[in-house]
């Protein structure tokens, strides 16, 4: 009896261990948040740091290579390995933060647009076929180059091309769920306009919602490193993986690893996000939780 | 003495795009406290939609366009939206006839009563959890405390069912609406509910509408009858009478299709026909298309609700007639 009592309490641990791809992500993701919080003690060197004479050095297996720099040199000597500590900084924080804008704009319109319908349906979801038809990162390039580029407005650019993504699905799946039963039940209960959003409506839509949060941090690490790879996004010294691939796009046929490592970083980072985004979700459906 | 539920004339239409569909069309009842009033008809005949109108939930396209509906000598309809929310799951409850689906499935059950509880009487989580679980206690669910905290999908229909009851009667509703309240429930189980429901609904001194086209659920729990049939009551009367002296042909006809097991029939009796539609006004009865006893008086006359016998009302030009 007193075993089955501990086997029915699941713990989140126990879950995350089952799942092989979540386990993995959360690694991944664990690892590059730990990385960006402890960055100016685990970096060897200053990132903005040049040193002309040992430019372009490859990383340590490679002939010629320097033992003080682990992953080599950029075309301004700067250490590699250095430089990517820092980048996840900005990664991390454009990441999350323009999905945080995203997803609250795009959730409490697409919420309005489902429950209420007429013409705040019409209002909003003309307005998300507008911003669908132009091109986000004719958008976006606009928007920078009236605000100017920096850290908080990549964020609320980034946060504010991608809200449509949030609006339409959660529009689509408010339609769903007012028409099924419980929500009906809730409201012969007498629940308000307000309890049935936000009560019953919306934590039945949080699954969606974490999905699609993660796939977006993924777009959204992937367009800081396409802004600031065009020059749009973070300025000199502050560096950002993208900004370090843009550095060694003229480089890439003689020093590959200039532009290579942040660009594995991205891949890797992205993937671990979106691996444990499908894990969240499949853990927040309570038919997971306490299996009897 | 005023009745506890009151409906007069009251017409639900709903707008489509080929005219307008008159769902509920001048219906009239009444329910006292402790009653049990069984709505009886096909589908399509405007039950759910009556009920709907008395929860003011009626969904787009559908208005109420006419009538009254009287609650304790107020009448519904001139209730603010506010109002007419506090009433709802407080004053009149509502069981539907989804377990399965009635509850939201990301919340424990528990947390679904108290819910109620803390909309209507601002109880704090304690005492809500309190009354909750004694809740469930009530409706015979073993274990109350365990499954407080269990998840709808645990639970099998009966149990959703009495956990929906629990809801609907944690407030004490001076009226429960019962819309179909056993349809998706095992045969063994429909009976347990019944009696639930109806133990309650004494306690309490409920007063009751029982939705349904179900007659065994109406010999055992219900009062009263209203037959409708199109959106209209044809025959509204005691259980007594409806059952021993069925006075409309549609009743009659709703009679003999229940299988009866001590005749030894080998067809069981069915309605010709299909339910009006209920786009076009006809001029004379509604049932007379499927009716034997039809005449050319009843293509042309629409026949009114009359006294056949005490508080018995038939509305059938040839009532007479059809008693035999």
């Amino acid at each position: 009896m007193e075993q089955q009592i501990k086997k029915r309490k699941t713990t989140l641990w126990s879950l995350l261990w089952n799942s092989k791809l979540g386990s993995l992500g959360a690694i991944i993701v664990l690892f590059v948040v730990l990385v960006a919080i402890f960055a100016p003690w685990i970096a060897p060197y200053d990132p903005a740091a040049l040193d002309p004479i040992k430019r372009l050095k490859p990383p340590f297996w490679m002939e010629g290579s320097l033992p003080e720099h682990l992953l080599g040199t950029d075309n301004l000597g700067r250490d590699i390995l250095s430089r990517l500590i820092y980048g996840s900084r900005v990664s991390l924080i454009v990441g999350v933060g323009a999905v945080l804008v995203s997803g609250l704009v795009g959730t409490l319109l697409g919420l309005l647009a489902g429950y209420y319908g007429k013409w705040s349906n019409i209002l909003i979801m003309r307005t998300a076929d507008a911003f669908h038809a132009i091109p986000s990162l004719l958008l976006m390039l606009v928007m920078l180059a009236v605000v100017g580029p920096g850290l908080t407005t990549l964020i609320f650019v980034i946060g504010l091309t991608n809200w449509v993504s949030y609006a339409r699905v959660v529009r689509g799946e408010v339609l769903s769920i007012k028409e099924r039963d419980f929500v009906r039940a809730a409201r012969a209960a007498g629940a308000s306009n307000a309890r049935m959003l936000f009560k019953h409506i919306l934590p039945n839509i949080m699954s969606t919602f974490i999905v699609l949060s993660g796939m977006n941090v993924a777009t959204t690490i992937l367009m800081e490193s396409s802004l600031s790879f065009l020059g749009l996004g973070i300025k000199p010294p502050d560096v950002s993986w993208g900004t370090m691939l843009s550095d060694g796009k003229q480089y890439i046929a003689t020093s590959w690893w200039v532009s290579t490592f942040p660009g594995l970083a991205i891949t890797i980072t992205v993937l671990g996000v979106i691996f444990l985004g499908d894990w969240l979700r499949d853990v927040l459906d309570p038919r997971m939780k306490a299996n009897d | 003495m005023s009745h506890l539920l009151e409906v007069n004339h009251l017409q639900t239409h709903f707008k489509t795009p080929d005219g307008i569909l008159r769902a509920v069309n001048g219906v009239s009842f009444t329910v006292d406290a402790g009653e049990t009033l069984a709505i009886v008809g096909e589908s399509g005949s405007g039950k759910s939609v009556t009920s709907m109108s008395i929860l003011g939930l009626v969904s787009d396209p559908g208005k109420v366009v006419g009538g009254e509906i009287l609650f304790e000598g107020k009448n519904l309809l001139r209730l603010t939206k506010k109002e007419y929310r506090n009433m709802r799951g407080k004053a009149i409850s509502v069981i539907f006839q989804e377990p399965m689906t009635s509850l939201n499935p990301i919340f424990t059950v528990g947390f679904q009563i108290s819910e109620v509880l803390r909309t209507h009487y601002k109880l704090n989580r304690k005492a809500a959890k309190q009354r909750a679980i004694e809740m469930l206690d009530t409706v015979g669910i073993a274990n109350a405390e365990k499954v407080y905290a269990r998840y709808p999908h645990q639970l099998s229909g009966g149990m959703r069912q009495r956990v929906m009851i629990a809801i609907a009667l944690v407030c004490q509703p001076k009226l429960l609406i019962a819309d179909e309240p056993t349809t998706a429930l095992d045969v063994t189980i429909q009976a347990q509910i019944l009696e639930l429901i109806q133990k309650l609904a004494k306690e309490q001194n409920t007063g009751v509408i029982l939705i349904t086209h179900d007659l065994g659920v109406v010999a055992e729990m219900a009062d009263k009858v209203a037959v409708m049939y199109g959106g209209e009551i044809v025959e509204h009367a005691s259980v007594e009478q409806i059952f021993h002296r069925p006075s409309h042909p549609y009743t009659q006809g709703l009679l003999a299709s229940l299988p009866k097991i001590h005749e030894d029939e080998q067809r069981l009796y069915s309605l010709p026909g299909t339910v009006p539609n209920l786009l076009e006004s006809s001029e004379g009865c509604t049932f007379a298309p499927r009716c034997k006893f039809a005449s050319e008086a009843c293509l042309q006359s629409k026949p009114r609700l009359a006294l056949q016998g005490e508080q018995h009302w038939v509305s059938c030009l040839k009532a007479e007639e059809v008693r035999g």
